[in-house]
């Protein structure tokens, strides 16, 4: 059976916003891509001493669903995220495993204290998901500037990026994909 | 990213040692984690780890602790300390300690990104230094002095005592000994070797030109001084000025040259500025600077100061044991320059070399056995390819009278010692008196 990714939206997102996000996810990784009906607690990843939510935990909610062998679940948030030691991510993800979060929280300009693009704001979030989608499929950090797998630590970083995979990252998804596929045989 | 970079995460909460391997992981490092010092102790045995984030309150052995023997395993790894709770204090502590860097949890992503860069950056370049470090150590060698006879051993012996110093050296021996070469040892192991080392032949100038060489010019200082220029002493800054042919110094430059070795300030010829140079002076002369002292030609206070701590370099005729390994090391190496199979000297040809005196030292016999790869032929080196005169020069006459076996020895001694009268005088056993009786009775001329 081919992969899936399972979108779980907790922001929730505008239905063009959705639609976007599910045919670039499709576009990148050639796998389909739909929405869940499967929900998270984002209450239980509370942090009272840093007022912000751990992704760590949101991502082990994720795993703890019923999750299919060639399954990955997606889940988009809009609460501030943040691993033990840094102050935040925009994100986090299983690195060739099966879950992965995002959050649009520090994708907006508003959070910046600028005035609000929905566009940009969608361009982000949509690339963000595809990088730690890619993260689940295997892919590591990529040094090419423009490809979607360079790792961003701002959100200017993110609006450099394109929304595609650059070759070289390609090729090693597509690799991943074939050995997938091989083990299936 | 550097994919081949490492990290060794120490740290004794498991949530942070998982999201930074994470983090890490995502980024393609080589990463490892440890729970405590025993842990990491035995990671570090494991393999080299390049960077260390290191914990610096743990139970157990804390991070301040344990980092002086993450070095005693490698001296090498970057330390970037993190922790909780900051305090000027943990971080002065850790600073001082020779960490890399001091970082407070939560870390900005991006600020933890740079920093990380960063000392991959500052490992290559240590790595770099290092490797630096080595090639010039291998520069110094390229040029060795070689020699196996006690008195070169003395020599050798006086290189390694003064060089780890900052005294001033006097290195006196006749023309051709490998004085510069001594110098350059001397350089090359001291704690000066980053620096430069900067020659200036005394003797090969004017007065006028020996100063502004030695302490450059202003710009219309002179006519033709169109443009300012640094002289040697400002070059040397930091490193070794040597001084050859310093006997040969006029008594204008002498006085300059004695009041920058006391100040280490000068002005450049023209200016007003005052420059200040770290340096140190090694001289070489093949003049009797105390008879020059005597005679009024050197100034007594400049030769007191330049005369801190000698080495005599031993005339090549007075080391002859030294001869067929110098000429064996010529052959090797004009062999190479000239690409040629001569990789001997044959046992006549040796005996020749070994017999004769040497008056122009170890740069003829240089010079002898390159003339002598030039025209010789493969494996080795015969009598027939050494110049001619060696084989018949300073030969006595085995017939004719007592004073014309007298005037060729004296001819002889004299030539030796650069017609220094008073060490001439010295081999001969006689006074300097009867020496110049002698010369004048033989109608000798310095040549």
């Amino acid at each position: 059976m081919p992969p899936i990714i399972n979108i779980i939206d907790a922001i929730p997102l505008s239905p063009r916003d959705r639609e976007s996000v599910l045919h670039h996810l499709e576009q990148s990784f050639g796998v389909p891509a739909r929405l869940s009906s499967s929900t998270i607690d984002l209450q239980r990843a509370f942090d009272n001493g840093r007022h912000q939510f751990s992704s760590t935990a949101l991502l082990t909610q994720l795993l703890d669903l019923e999750i299919n062998g060639d399954e990955k679940v997606i889940a988009l948030v809009g609460v501030d995220l943040f691993i033990p030691i840094l102050t935040f991510v925009f994100g986090e993800a299983q690195l060739d495993g099966q879950a992965a979060i995002v959050s649009i929280h520090r994708l907006t300009n508003q959070f910046y204290g600028i005035e609000e693009d929905a566009i940009l704001k969608r361009e982000r979030l949509t690339k963000e998901i595809i990088h730690e989608a890619g993260h689940t499929f295997g892919l590591k950090h990529c040094r090419q500037f423009e490809c979607v797998m360079r790792s961003s630590t701002y959100v200017e970083e993110i609006d450099v990026k394109r929304m595609d995979l650059c070759t070289e990252c390609r090729g090693l998804f597509n690799h991943h994909l074939a050995e997938i596929n091989h083990s299936h045989r | 990213m550097n994919e081949q970079a490492s990290l060794l995460i120490i740290d004794d909460e498991r949530v942070v040692r998982d999201s930074l391997t994470k983090w890490f992981q995502e980024d393609g490092y080589i990463v490892g984690s440890a729970e405590n010092a025993a842990d990491a102790l035995r990671k570090l045995q494991e393999r080299q780890w390049q960077i260390i984030l290191l914990d610096i309150k743990m139970p157990g052995m804390d991070g301040i602790e344990l980092q002086p023997r993450i070095k005693q395993v490698d001296p090498t790894a970057i330390i970037i300390f993190i922790t909780a709770h900051a305090s000027v204090d943990s971080a002065v502590q850790a600073l001082k300690a020779g960490a890399f860097d001091y970082v407070t949890k939560p870390i900005d992503p991006d600020y933890l990104s740079h920093l990380i860069t960063n000392a991959i950056k500052a490992r290559t370049l240590q790595n770099e230094n290092i490797k630096l470090k080595e090639q010039v150590a291998e520069f110094g060698k390229a040029d060795e002095i070689v020699g196996d006879s006690p008195q070169m051993k003395k020599v050798f012996e006086l290189i390694n005592t003064v060089a780890v110093t900052d005294t001033t050296v006097m290195i006196r021996g006749e023309s051709g000994t490998g004085k510069e070469l001594i110098a350059r040892a001397i350089h090359s192991n001291s704690g000066r070797r980053y620096f430069p080392i900067i020659t200036l032949n005394c003797g090969a100038l004017p007065e006028g030109i020996l100063e502004s060489e030695l302490f450059g010019h202003e710009r219309g200082a002179f006519t033709g001084a169109q443009y300012r220029r640094k002289g040697k002493l400002e070059l040397a800054d930091g490193g070794t000025l040597f001084l050859d042919e310093v006997g040969n110094i006029g008594m204008k430059t002498q006085m300059d040259l004695l009041r920058v070795i006391e100040t280490k300030q000068f002005s450049r010829v023209g200016g007003n500025e005052i420059i200040t140079v770290d340096f140190r002076i090694i001289c070489a002369t093949n003049k009797d600077l105390e008879d020059a002292v005597r005679a009024g030609s050197f100034r007594e206070d400049l030769y007191y100061r330049l005369n801190v701590f000698s080495i005599n370099v031993p005339p090549l005729r007075e080391r002859k044991s030294d001869i067929p390994l110098l000429a064996e090391y010529f052959v090797k190496k004009y062999g190479q320059a000239m690409g040629k199979c001569i990789d001997s000297i044959s046992s006549e040809a040796m005996d020749v070399l070994v017999q004769y005196n040497w008056p122009g030292n170890v740069r003829e016999l240089e010079n002898a056995i390159e003339r002598a790869m030039v025209i010789g032929k493969a494996p080795a080196i015969r009598p027939q390819d050494l110049p001619f005169q060696i084989s018949d020069k300073n030969a006595m006459p085995t017939t004719g009278s007592l004073a014309s076996i007298e005037k060729i020895h004296i001819a002889g001694i004299l030539e030796q010692n650069n017609w220094n009268i008073s060490r001439s005088a010295e081999v001969l056993q006689i006074d300097r008196v009867t020496l110049y009786n002698k010369i004048q009775k033989f109608g000798l001329k310095k040549p």
